[in-house]
């Protein structure tokens, strides 16, 4: 079997193939050094018990859950006091609560998203507060 | 001897199979283990007990309200941050004025009263027990709590307007911009909204979930507008239905209008 303009055919094969490739081979063997998120706000200096609205691991992976459903509950519900799981109760409110003590937005939610990628639509309406002192 | 088509196919599959692989298996062992975060928290619950009611509803004394005065818009717009874009085709509206014609078309006929003619009136959502924005919205962004407050969900809205042209009364509006450059002060405690959402009045159901009445009812000092349960015959809005005449707006369209005017 002939393979008809074998040249041209090749070269775009071989050219697809790097850049389908490229997000694979591109950062190899390169360490890209991983968030350093900054816990050091006066509100949280102050606490004695230094623990978030949940332990760490949970917040960790899953502080966008507790965010979407404190999000429904607040709005839709009318429902605005999360009882944690050691019993704590706290006043949902990304702003109120959240942003109380993680007042540095851009040194501690910013720092990790950006390093995931992420882009959470949170500030388009909710505000700031670094924004606004 | 130069391979066949299928046999060509087939290494170039395989080939490219054999470079992902090693990236993929890279990627999925990566996923464990992150960097240990020490986080904490402040935050006990609102102190006052919620304002709580079985039907919100208000009334308007338009004959107690003052030429010129806008106590009650300002501190709305404050406590909301509603923004002044100052293009009157996009403004943003949740407490504002009207004239008699626009506010009661049905009532008005060429030998009113002149003072009344001239005098705008203040309208708002009237969170009707029959909303139509809400059996319009696609979505389910507006809805209609069981304590009559008819709520925007912001999270929820796409910006399709449908509620916009279902509302009688002109109460919703929708940001064709970014409103945020457009506020004049930010009150952190409440969000703004983004571009391409609706917005409407809310009767401060946050504000009623920390036990504190509408800011345009705390704002107003003649006592015009008076907030309460409207299905408590001892509450302050209902003794005043009971003592004065009172129209609702457009309320032949079956809407149900929860705001009552004194005129």
């Amino acid at each position: 079997m002939k393979l008809y303009n074998r040249g041209i055919i090749i070269t775009g094969i071989m050219a697809f193939l790097v850049m389908a490739t490229f997000p694979f081979w591109y950062d190899r063997g390169k360490t890209i050094a991983r968030p350093a998120i900054e816990l050091d706000t006066h509100a949280i200096q102050k606490l004695t018990d230094k623990r978030c609205v949940e332990d760490t691991a949970f917040m960790r992976d899953n502080h966008m859950k507790l965010l979407a459903s404190w999000r429904d509950s607040v709005v839709r519900k009318d429902n605005r006091v999360y009882t944690a799981k050691n019993g704590k109760v706290f006043e949902m409110g990304l702003t109120g609560t959240c942003l109380k003590c993680h007042e540095n937005k851009s040194r501690f939610c910013d720092r990790c998203h950006d390093y995931a990628g992420v882009k959470p639509a949170c500030w388009n309406c909710h505000i700031n507060p670094e924004e606004v002192l | 001897m130069a391979p066949t088509r299928r046999e060509f196919l087939i290494i170039t599959g395989l080939s490219a199979i054999g470079m992902a692989s090693p990236s993929l298996a890279r990627m999925i062992s990566a996923k464990t283990g992150a960097p240990p975060v020490r986080t904490v928290l402040p935050g006990a619950p609102g102190s006052a007990p919620a304002q709580t009611a079985k039907r919100w509803g208000m009334t308007v004394d338009v004959r107690k309200c003052q030429d010129g005065c806008r106590d009650c818009i300002d501190a709305c717009h404050l406590t909301h941050n509603v923004p002044d874009i100052g293009n009157p085709k996009e403004e943003i509206k949740w407490i504002w004025l009207e004239h008699f014609e626009d506010v009661f078309p049905a009532e008005n006929h060429p030998y009113i009263q002149k003072s009344m003619k001239k005098r705008p009136l203040l309208v708002l959502c009237n969170h009707c027990d029959n909303p139509p924005c809400v059996r319009v919205c696609p979505t389910g962004a507006t809805f209609r709590r069981t304590d009559g407050i008819v709520m925007m969900d912001s999270h929820r809205c796409i910006g399709c307007k449908i509620c916009l042209a279902a509302c009688p009364y002109g109460a919703r509006s929708i940001n064709f911009v970014n409103p945020r450059p457009f506020i004049r002060k930010l009150n952190p405690d409440f969000p703004t909204r983004s571009k391409g959402v609706i917005e409407k009045c809310n009767f401060c159901e946050e504000r009623l979930a920390r036990g504190i009445l509408p800011a345009c009812v705390m704002a107003c000092q003649e006592k015009a507008l008076v907030f309460g349960d409207m299905e408590d015959p001892r509450s302050e809005v209902r003794q005043i239905l009971d003592r004065k005449f009172s129209i609702r707006r457009r309320a032949e369209l079956g809407t149900k209008p929860q705001v009552y005017y004194i005129l």
